[in-house]
């Protein structure tokens, strides 16, 4: 029995090199919690930071290598057809590492000062890292449902990992019912969907779309897919399934809330795109409309949201849902190509890629710079705590105010050019309407980053304050200047990253 | 015409560089960051002057012109170009800068860095935005504009300056927001047609590939920007805020120069990008200009505050020019470019004179000042001058727009001249009946004191008044200058539409 079971299973072939990323942050992560159990004492302070920052960069030069591979030889299924290594995958990869390279930076100190210091958050980090990865190569739904929990599951741990703030108790508490909720939902969609179409792999579903006569069981297909997209709702934070988003980023430790804006979305979105991409193209005028009615409402709810609150981290939380119906506008766009046939629109790929790196880089400076201002106990994040911040530090202030006007869609900013991108990919769609929305929420949007300018240029520091001053340690001082020079550089001369993001999108298999 | 010389480029970053050398320099050196700044702003309009002296005036194309790949994968490419619409508002803003600078310093009280920093920026941007030639550049010089005028008012200004500062940029977006959509589509469509993606203005214009029904939105896009920027009738609630509340060298600019912004705006992505679209919603700009000149110069004369006067004065002054550009007449356009060159000369020298008033007197209500002539005759004098240059006294600068702009559209838009021409005379009410409050009759107690016009604010006037007369007086060397790209420019409207420029006694020439 036993040896006829060995017989006929057969291992589908692994391509090791294809997965050096994952491996190397496997491989860090279980070096991390090594060294926390074993020699936790012995370790100079900072080398849990230094070497995730180092494993992070050693798994983006193997993802460069990858990617001028797959630049040259195209895009592969790898794993017997349960991921795919290609242009979206490893851009999000990016994404997701510089996300882990940078929330490291801010953790060190943060986590010093807090009395948390220890292996596990950092380990976490990466762990949630690797299930964004695997979410972003997936291209079968169970992979990606994987992948999805092993970021989840992480990610909810991180943020109720500040243990002496009750906020940070309640955000995990929260984040955990509601991602939990939202998963069944995604299974649910899952199983219809297997039901509807007889396999969890995209491109066997796909597939079965154009050849077979899916007529008879498109209700089961709808269901799916709309329980599908609720699941997604739910992880890329877009209204209305943005409920927790303001509670759980408020509560998160502040460095751990730039994570879970930056690659805990990047990831959603990955897989998101991939699902309605390529495995129902084929209906894309079933789900366009939703996507456009997401689009809209996160807009506007995030933006309006935003203003009406007082404390910097709910402002940004809001924000961000803000920023998910820009990505989302990309995403409409990709789907209305007005050429009929099985064409998507590049640019609107490429412009949702690109805005979510982007993105990705100025909210974790953004939430870097907050985690600064909350001085110890992560608890001075209201708008009085930042006035006057350009007399006591100027520097910071400034960097703020990049990264802010950045997230406003000022030119000369990176944040700009993935407005501009959004927007190109949408009126090329001919998709007037949205791309005006999209527009007047951003005017919106930008009033809440002038309420912190000004509290920050243009207030006094009030005269009772009690507050200590703010301290910039070194590594977060790296990790502002990196999100600094990213922002600005790359808003004047954003080529590189333009074709970065075109290409990935180009050696997208459908 | 290609010089080896960047100069366009130049002209940009000098003042940029200015900032960031300012940026450099020890906070606490005053003196030196205020020269440094000075000096940056005199060898920009050092650099102008120069344009000015090597322009080509029988040419009407576009001169020194540069263009360089920027992303390369949009067609986007770092485009400079100057043609005779062009050339004499990138003078003014090289000129008016020192003076705003050197006249304004008051009201750097602090942060005198900073202040200057931004100060360098903003000029950068403005030069930008009037020397763009590619879609992308002109929107970003455009938008960037915002930054630098928002932490001047919000920082430096006066009163609500917080409200003042965020309503002015909200305003402004909201425009800018249109026109970002409506440029893209610009561009898109017009790929669409040739198969080509590219942002260069002169391209896009030349070819009119878009079919005329669809430019018409896209021509409204662009103008609800320049409209919000210039600004037109139901647009313009945030200019007195922004104007009054400014520091007195934020204003000078405001008014000045980034007023402009809107105009130039409609006259080189209005009727050049799309000159069948201009045509065709000419009625309503030409009404929601003469409305503006009626709303501001009655707005103007309800005021207290003799700045918030002074700020809607140019509510009115700007719908003349909105008035010439949209009557498409040779002399109608000739004289909105001048208008605008005049009303930044003399607006701006208000805003200085009114700002030496606050310094002295710590108020601006028309109510508190009395008999200023008695105690500061000289100053009295200047303002006489800068003031009847507003209204429009013949032989001073004044008139020659305004009357060019007037006969020019008597062609065209008859009727809408005859009630235009009204706002001419309460221009002289509003104006003269605020100078006869603050300067004639006997000075009360407070206004006895009131210093006479310093040597240094005598020397910041000097070029401004000569200025005054020299346009006044003779005009000719503008409009040499000014006409051929303005022919080029109507002719290449007729050549797109249906429209045709009257002739009148066979000769359309002005000067």
């Amino acid at each position: 029995m036993l040896f006829a079971q060995t017989s006929t299973f057969s291992g589908p072939p692994v391509d090791w090199f294809a997965l050096t990323p994952l491996l190397i942050l496997t491989g860090g992560a279980l070096v991390i919690m090594l060294a926390g159990a074993l020699m936790d004492r012995l370790l100079p302070k900072g080398a849990y930071a230094l070497f995730t920052a180092a494993v992070a960069i050693a798994a983006l030069v193997v993802t460069f290598v990858l990617w001028d591979k797959v630049m040259v030889d195209g895009p592969r299924q790898v794993m017997g057809d349960a991921i795919v290594l290609d242009g979206p995958g490893l851009f999000i990869t990016v994404v997701i590492v510089a996300s882990i390279l940078l929330s490291a930076l801010f953790l060190d100190d943060y986590l010093r000062r807090e009395g948390l210091e220890g292996a596990e958050t950092y380990a976490l980090i990466i762990v949630s890292g690797i299930g964004g990865i695997v979410m972003a190569w997936s291209s079968d739904l169970i992979v990606l449902f994987l992948g999805l929990e092993t970021l989840s599951l992480a990610l909810y741990v991180l943020a109720a990992s500040h243990l002496k703030r009750i906020q940070s108790q309640e955000s995990g508490i929260k984040y955990f019912v509601l991602g939990g909720f939202s998963s069944a939902f995604f299974l649910y969609g899952v199983a219809l969907e297997y039901g509807a179409t007889g396999s969890t792999r995209l491109a066997v579903m796909a597939n079965f779309f154009q050849t077979g006569n899916p007529a008879s069981d498109k209700g089961l297909l709808y269901a799916g897919l709309a329980l599908l997209l609720v699941g997604f709702g739910f992880k890329i934070a877009a209204a209305p399934f943005h409920m927790w988003t303001p509670d759980v980023y408020e509560g998160a430790p502040t460095p751990v809330t730039g994570f879970l804006a930056s690659a805990s979305k990047a990831a959603a979105f990955a897989a998101l795109l991939r699902v309605v991409v390529v495995a129902f193209f084929q209906f894309r005028d079933d789900w366009r409309p939703v996507i456009y009615a997401l689009a809209v409402i996160s807009l506007f709810l995030g933006a309006v949201m935003a203003i009406v609150q007082t404390n910097v981290k709910r402002m940004l939380a809001y924000s961000s849902i803000s920023h998910v119906g820009f990505i989302l506008v990309g995403v409409e766009a990709l789907a209305n190509e007005p050429t009929s046939g099985q064409t998507i629109s590049r640019l609107g790929y490429s412009s949702a890629l690109f805005y979510l790196l982007a993105y990705a880089v100025i909210v974790l400076g953004s939430f870097g710079v907050v985690t600064l201002v909350g001085r110890t106990g992560d608890a001075d994040h209201s708008l009085d705590d930042y006035r006057g911040l350009s007399r006591t530090r100027p520097v910071l202030a400034f960097t703020f105010t990049v990264l802010l006007l950045a997230q406003a869609g000022v030119p000369l900013t990176v944040g700009f050019v993935a407005k501009f991108n959004v927007i190109s990919a949408a009126v090329d769609a001919k998709s007037y309407v949205i791309a005006i929305l999209a527009m007047l929420s951003a005017v919106i949007a930008a009033f809440l980053y002038l309420r912190i300018i000004v509290s920050m240029y243009l207030s006094d520091p009030p005269e009772d304050s009690v507050l200590p001053p703010v301290r910039v340690p070194v590594s977060a001082g790296i990790g502002l200047g990196i999100a600094l020079a990213f922002t600005v550089v790359f808003g004047f001369l954003p080529n590189v990253l333009v074709d970065f993001a075109k290409n990935a999108a180009d050696t997208l298999t459908l | 015409m290609d010089t080896s010389f960047p100069l366009l480029t130049s002209i940009i970053l000098v003042p940029a560089a200015g900032a960031l050398v300012v940026a450099l320099l020890p906070k606490d050196q005053v003196r030196l960051v205020k020269l440094v700044g000075i000096l940056f702003a005199l060898a920009t309009a050092a650099l102008t002057i120069y344009l000015l002296i090597d322009f080509d005036k029988s040419a009407d194309g576009f001169q020194f012109v540069s263009q360089h790949v920027w992303i390369e994968a949009l067609g986007i490419d770092w485009h400079l170009g100057v043609d005779g619409i062009s050339l004499f508002l990138v003078v003014l803003t090289g000129v008016l800068f020192p003076l705003a600078f050197w006249g304004g310093d008051a009201d750097a009280n602090h942060d005198v860095k900073a202040y200057t920093g931004w100060m360098l920026l903003l000029e950068a941007g403005v030069l930008g935005t009037f020397l763009a030639l590619d879609l992308f550049l002109f929107f970003v010089f455009f938008e960037i504009v915002l930054v630098p005028m928002y932490f001047l008012i919000g920082g430096w200004g006066h009163g609500q300056r917080i409200y003042a500062a965020v309503k002015f940029f909200l305003f402004t977006m909201t425009g800018s927001a249109f026109m970002l959509v409506g440029l893209l589509a610009t561009v898109f469509l017009y790929r669409n047609e040739t198969g080509v993606l590219t942002f260069d203005v002169t391209v896009i214009a030349t070819d009119q590939a878009i079919a005329a029904s669809t430019t018409r939105w896209l021509f409204l896009a662009f103008a609800i920007a320049f409209a919000v920027k210039v600004p037109l009738f139901p647009l313009h609630t945030w200019l007195p805020d922004a104007h009054t509340n400014a520091p007195t060298a934020g204003s000078v600019i405001l008014a000045g120069v980034m007023l402009k912004l809107g105009t130039y705006g409609f006259l080189r992505y209005g009727l050049y990008l799309f000159p069948d679209a201009a045509h065709w919603w000419a009625p309503l700009f030409i009404t929601l200009g003469v409305i503006g000149i009626i709303y501001g110069a009655i707005c103007a004369a309800m005021q207290r505050d003799l700045k918030r006067l002074v700020a809607y004065s140019s509510v009115a002054h700007l719908g003349f020019i909105v008035l010439g550009t949209f009557a498409l007449t040779t002399e109608s356009i000739s004289g909105g470019v001048l208008q605008m060159v005049n009303h930044g000369v003399s607006t701006g020298a208000l805003f200085l004179l009114v700002g030496w008033i606050y310094e002295r007197r710590h108020t601006r209500e028309i109510d508190q000042l009395k008999g200023l002539q008695r105690v500061a005759p000289i100053f009295a004098g200047v303002f006489t001058i800068v003031m009847l240059s507003s209204v429009g006294l013949p032989g001073l600068n004044g008139f020659v727009g305004e009357f060019l702009v007037l006969i020019g559209s008597f062609l065209t838009a008859r009727w809408w001249v005859v009630v235009a021409a009204t706002g001419v005379i309460l221009a002289a009410l509003y104006l003269l009946w605020a100078y006869q409050r603050v300067f004639h009759g006997v000075p009360d107690e407070a206004n006895r004191h009131f210093p006479e016009l310093r040597l240094k604010e005598g020397l910041v006037m000097v070029p401004l008044v000569a200025l005054i007369f020299f346009l006044g007086i003779y005009p000719k060397p503008l409009l040499d200058r000014v006409e051929p790209s303005v022919n080029k420019l109507i002719a290449h409207v007729e050549a797109h539409s249906d429209y045709r420029q009257p002739r009148v006694g066979g000769e359309a020439s002005g000067g």
